[in-house]
């Protein structure tokens, strides 16, 4: 495995465990209420799950996994695919966690950009990659 | 492919199937005997789609394709792996009961279910980690 893949799929596993400690929490509350304030939880849980965890884990591995070139880096410009992740990571913190830092609300609006930006750059890095084998 | 790779993935099938059939049936709730029932399924929906089918889908192929952990055990611990298949799927079928009770009010029963359906999920999820870590490792 390539070290950005070892990165990224070990910090989709962080945030699979954080996430899914978060959602029992919330379950339990709803059979038996521990805590008004666990349903405020929910945003933190879904962004964690759904773009800390899942985004992560494939993009992770489709760098790892996708064709390599024969010539030059094998797996494209890794820059780019490092700049998508850290752009990943620092988006989805601050979308999850601006409530509990007391950031201004256009923090989740900074922090989705930050997401799109790495949807475009993993996709940049990726696009040349989504070949047939052998061209 | 491993044995638990096939049950995982064709586990993840089945809940694909039935959160579909409870999207499906989400337009007649209201024609349907017991509405606040349908409601409550609605709210597991999601979770039979994210859990159950895509997590599943993923710890099965992940259990399969992932780098060998060592040469004596190279899917890490086959006991661990079946316990996340068995606290993961275990866990999705006290929600899927226990949504709907506490939908329809029937708290004394959902209070049990819930919380143990929240606890076998949390349980599946740290199983599947620690059975991962060590599979994630440069070459």
């Amino acid at each position: 495995m390539p070290r950005l893949t070892v990165v990224a799929v070990r910090a989709a596993l962080v945030h699979l465990a954080i996430g899914a400690t978060f959602g029992a929490l919330i379950l339990w509350d709803k059979g038996m209420p521990l805590s008004p304030h666990l349903r405020g939880l929910l945003p933190t849980h879904r962004e964690l799950l759904l773009v800390g965890w899942m985004i992560q884990l494939a993009m992770g591995v489709a760098y790892w996994i996708l064709p390599r070139f024969s010539e030059g880096e094998p797996r494209g410009r890794p820059a780019i695919a490092w700049a998508s992740v850290l752009a990943l990571n620092f988006g989805l913190h601050l979308t999850a966690w601006h409530r509990f830092l007391g950031l201004p609300p256009e923090s989740v609006a900074v922090g989705r950009l930050l997401e799109l930006a790495a949807a475009v750059l993993f996709a940049a890095h990726a696009w040349p990659r989504v070949r047939a084998f052998g061209t | 492919m491993p044995t638990l790779t096939r049950w995982m993935i064709r586990s993840s099938f089945a809940w694909l199937a039935i959160g579909m059939v409870i999207q499906a049936a989400s337009p007649f709730s209201s024609a349907l005997p017991a509405p606040r029932l349908l409601a409550g399924l609605r709210a597991f929906e999601l979770h039979a789609l994210t859990v159950g089918w895509l997590t599943q889908l993923i710890f099965g192929v992940v259990f399969w394709m992932f780098p060998k952990a060592s040469l004596e055990k190279p899917r890490g611990s086959e006991h661990l792996g079946w316990a996340t298949y068995g606290c993961l799927n275990f866990g999705l079928v006290l929600r899927l009961v226990g949504e709907p009770l506490a939908a329809a009010g029937l708290t004394a029963s959902a209070a049990w279910a819930l919380p143990a359906s929240a606890v076998l999920q949390w349980l599946a999820a740290l199983a599947f980690v620690g059975n991962t870590w060590a599979r994630v490792k440069e070459r």
